[in-house]
Parts: structure tokens; sequence; C-alpha cells
């Protein structure tokens, strides 16, 4: 069974216009980036997997359950999803209580939520900060306190809203880390991201949506090898691809690293 | 005289140990476009907050040596008159809404209304900004319901409707898509063309590469280099101070390819041109 089924989904806000225009898709555990121009709906349709915004037509499918069948707070147990403000998320006045708000939040018993707080504070590399007030950290900071409050509920899915805005490289690598162990572990990652190079070298699967409809679904590097199409989504490849293209490499390269060893192979090659 | 300069400046915040800005001494001229790099707590959106007056007249704490804007001194100048003269966008754009307003147009207006700029001219600055910035399809919406990229772009236009002749921008492009970055990233090299001073904080390293006039990279609150891209970012050990240099430099210098002087190309044309000159050589 699919961790997330969705079947011909519209949804509109009351006297707006059609944001999502017919989305069909099925989620398997494997990390999936989202991406697409500002505005495109990427994020109603994650407001939408979280079950915060309920479907106009179509149906959404956790783990078989619909989410217009099952309230907010019980399908929190299974989805955790990280705003893309973090001012939109934290409200307490410790990093420790923000974090284990989930957790006690869906039921989780006392040592359990204690234990998973801490965790996922020193997955983010906040253990030095428990006692802090969120709103003394920096953006940055906050953005991770949010992504910890999520790890610490241990849901099957977790979807991110830009978690890399204002991240730094280190912020970066670590975001990537944890993508790597949840999709490991047999969790679901689905994220939204503006930075492709990030995507390239993060996420196995990559969606492309422009207004209200998904125009690309597949593997990354196939989705970035098909550059017109990825311009008329108003996006650029990743910057190693483009120089890739530009060369007039037939093959899509996601990562500098990729690139430099069949760049001093082929050399070697030629020589012979 | 240059358009900034500042010497030996330090800054504590208030109830901390360790200084945010450790001894930064340099000169801008009119006109340039700085990139200011280096990790999270290197003290980059701590200097944005010294150059506009924000440290010390909004945050207390310890400060020391000077900043000079057209040869006002900061510390000692009113905070209005220096929003006059510094123009500052936020890293987080929710912040910079007024919330006071109900459509972006009379967002743009507030800050003109403000300074009693005549209508006509107030109406003549927030077209142009809405032109530069590509916003002009949402002048009726309401700016806290616009996306984060397209908020973004609204916070930029409220600041240079204001004609400032320094700007700083604190991550201008961090919620924008591809190509919304590289749109802002256009108008803010024209409006450095038509002469204004700009300095702006960014992690989008090919960006500042391709884009920067200098390049300042910060580390633990001092001046690791201040530099064109190319220098800065073919320094060894940039990596020990967290920073990953452009992907095309990463990728020339996994090549072993640079110049006489042992410079990296830091852009995508440098890039495409070594890597052809690479690959047909023996």
């Amino acid at each position: 069974m699919n961790l997330i089924d969705v079947q011909n989904l519209h949804f509109s806000y009351p006297e707006g216009i059609e944001l999502l225009k017919g989305i069909d898709l099925a989620f398997d555990h494997r990390s999936t980036a989202i991406i697409g121009q500002n505005g495109a709906g990427k994020t109603t349709f994650v407001k939408l997997l979280k079950g915060l915004l309920k479907p106009v037509s179509g149906d959404i499918l956790i783990n078989g359950v619909n989410t217009k069948e099952i309230s907010v707070a019980k399908l929190a147990a299974h989805i955790g999803l990280v705003f893309q403000n973090p001012g939109d998320q934290i409200f307490k006045s410790s990093v420790y209580d923000e974090v284990i708000f989930g957790p006690h939040n869906i039921g989780i018993p006392e040592d359990e939520a204690d234990e998973s707080t801490k965790k996922a504070l020193i997955e983010v590399g906040l253990e030095n900060k428990v006692n802090d007030n969120p709103y003394d950290l920096s953006f940055s900071e906050r953005k991770l306190i949010s992504i910890a409050s999520i790890l610490a509920m241990n849901t099957q899915i977790v979807l991110l809203d830009e978690p890399t805005i204002a991240q730094d490289d280190y912020g970066k690598q670590l975001i990537q880390g944890l993508v790597r162990k949840l999709e490991g572990e047999g969790r679901l990652v689905i994220s939204i991201l503006h930075d492709m190079d990030f995507v390239a070298e993060t996420f196995t699967r990559t969606l492309v949506f422009q207004n209200g409809k998904v125009t690309m679904d597949n593997d990354t590097k196939s989705v970035f090898s098909q550059t017109e199409a990825v311009r008329r989504a108003y996006l650029e490849p990743p910057h190693v691809t483009q120089l890739g293209n530009r060369l007039g490499y037939t093959e899509t390269y996601l990562t500098a690293e990729q690139f430099v060893k069949d760049s001093l192979r082929k050399r070697e090659e030629f020589k012979q | 005289m240059s358009k900034v300069v500042v010497n030996n400046l330090k800054y504590r915040y208030p109830l901390t140990e360790n200084l945010a800005i450790n001894g930064l001494t340099f000169e801008i001229e009119q006109g340039e476009l700085i990139g200011i790099i280096g990790r999270n707590g290197a003290g980059k959106s701590t200097l944005c907050a010294a150059l506009t007056g924000l440290v010390p007249h909004f945050f207390k704490g310890a400060y020391g040596g000077s900043v000079h804007i057209d040869g006002i001194n900061v510390k000692e100048s009113k905070l209005s008159y220096i929003s006059r003269e510094v123009g500052i966008v936020f890293q987080n754009p929710f912040t910079q809404m007024t919330g006071a307003k109900e459509t972006v147009k009379e967002e743009l207006a507030f800050g003109l209304e403000n300074l009693g700029v005549p209508k006509l001219e107030m109406l003549r600055r927030i077209e142009d900004a809405l032109n530069l910035l590509e916003i002009d399809h949402l002048r009726d919406k309401n700016p806290l319901e616009l996306s984060g990229g397209q908020m973004q772009r609204v916070a930029i236009a409220s600041i240079l409707v204001m004609h400032p002749g320094l700007l700083v921008l604190d991550e201008p492009t961090s919620q924008l898509d591809p190509q919304g970055t590289a749109e802002v990233f256009r108008a803010i090299k024209k409006l450095s063309n038509q002469g204004m001073t700009i300095i702006m904080v960014e992690h989008k390293i090919e960006e500042i590469a391709e884009y920067a006039d200098r390049v300042m990279f910060l580390d633990n609150g001092k001046i690791v280099a201040f530099d064109t891209p190319t220098n800065v970012f073919s320094m060894n050990h940039l990596e020990e101070h967290g920073l990953r240099p452009p992907v095309f430099t990463r990728v020339c210098k996994g090549l072993g390819i640079r110049d006489l002087s042992g410079l990296y190309p830091v852009t995508l044309s440098e890039a495409v041109n070594e890597v052809q000159k690479f690959n047909e050589s023996d």
C-alpha cells in the first residue's frame, strides 16, 4: 500500500480561483522534492496532505485513510509538517517545551516524549540550547527548532516547506543527512524547495508543479535532464547541470563530484 | 570620499559574552555591489544592523569604533535621519510588512507618506518599483495574503521607493524560485549600475560570484577576506570557515584548472570556457 494516494485532487478557497486542478499522485517511501514557481500551489498541496485544508473534490488517502474522514489531531500522529515560516509554528518560551509539545499532543508517554525530544534536538544540533527562548535565536535556528518539533513526533511522513531557507552550508548538510536517514528508515519525506542544487544532491524523486498541476514526475536526474521542460515551469536546472549542458554533454550531472570524476575518466580515455 | 567607512567596529549584544562583530575596518565606494557571505553566526546580519543604525540605536549593548555613511557618523545621528539615507530589507519579509495596509500599492506608499513625499512623485516611484521587481500584477493584492516569494519582492520594493543612497539587503531572495531570484539579482545589478550602493547578505554563492563587485567573507565576527569574487573563492581552506565555494569553482579545483596566478573560474561562463580548453588540451 502506498503511504499517500492523491486522487483527482481539486482545491480552491471560497470564491477564489482554482489553485489545484486535478492532481493524481502516489507516494512510497522515496524522498520527494516538490519544485515550482512561487504561487504554483506547492504550499497549498502540502497543507492538504496534512489535512489542514480539505479537498473541494477528489481524495487524499494517508495510509489508506481519507483525510476527509479523520481529524487533523488524529492525522498528526502519522504526518508532520514543518511550516515555511517558523513563526507560524513556534509559540512556547523554551526550545525544549516547543519541541516536546508535539509528542505530548499526540499522546506519546512522558518518558518516550522526553527521549525523542532530546534525540531530535541532537539531530538538529540544538542540544545546547534547550532552555533558550526560540525568539532569542536566529531565524535559521528557529527553522531547525521547527524541524526538531516534527522529528520528535516520529511520524511516518514528514513534510518540509522550504527547510533550507536561511541555512548555511552546515545547516543544509545537516538537513540533507536527516532526509537521507529518514528515507533509509522507510519514512517518507516530501519537501518543497527552491534550491535546485540541494534538490539534485538530496532527493530521489522530483515533482514539478505549475499552475496547480503536476507537469513532471520522475527520478530527480530524469527531471533535470529535460532542461527545456524545467525552464517552461519557470525553473532553472542545478548549476552543475547547466555547466554540463553548456558544454554539450549528454550526461545530466547532479553533483560536482560526479562531474569531476567523469571528466577525469574521459580525459584519461582520450589520452590512451 | 568613500560612501561607507567602517573603522575598527566592535559590537556585543546585551546579556551576551562574545563580540558579534570584532574589529571590522573597511571602505565601500559609491555604486559598488558588495556581497556579504559567511556561515550563520558570522556577524553578517549584525553588520547590516550597524550599517543601518539599528545597532546601536535600537539594539543597545557594547559598541566600539565607528560607521560613517557619506561622512555622517551613524552612532551620533538620529535613526530617523539615517533611515532616509540607508534602506534595509530584512531576512524575513513578514517582519517588513506594516500589517496596516490592504493593498501592495498602499504598502509601498507607507514610507513615502511618512516622509511627506508629494502625491505625483509618490505614484511615479511606486510604478517604477512595481515594474523593476516585476510585481505590477500584485498591486491590488493584500500584502499579507501573498506567497513568501511575492512578499519578498514587495519588501524590496517598499524600500526601493524611498530611493536610499545605500541599500542593505539581508538574504533578499531566500524564498524566491530560481527565476525570481535571477530577476531580483538583475534588478539589483541595474540599480548598482545606476549608482546605488548595495550591500547584500546571501547564501546563494553562485549568484554572488556572478553579480558582486566585491565579496566580504566574515567568520566569527571578523573579516576573513574582502576582495573580488575570483580572489575570495580561489582561497584555500574556505571549508574550514564553513564556506563551500561556487560549484563552478569546485569543479575546476577538482580538475586542477587554474590560471598562472592560481585563480580559479567562479562563474558559469568562466567555467564553460576553461573546461572546454581543458577537454581540448593534451
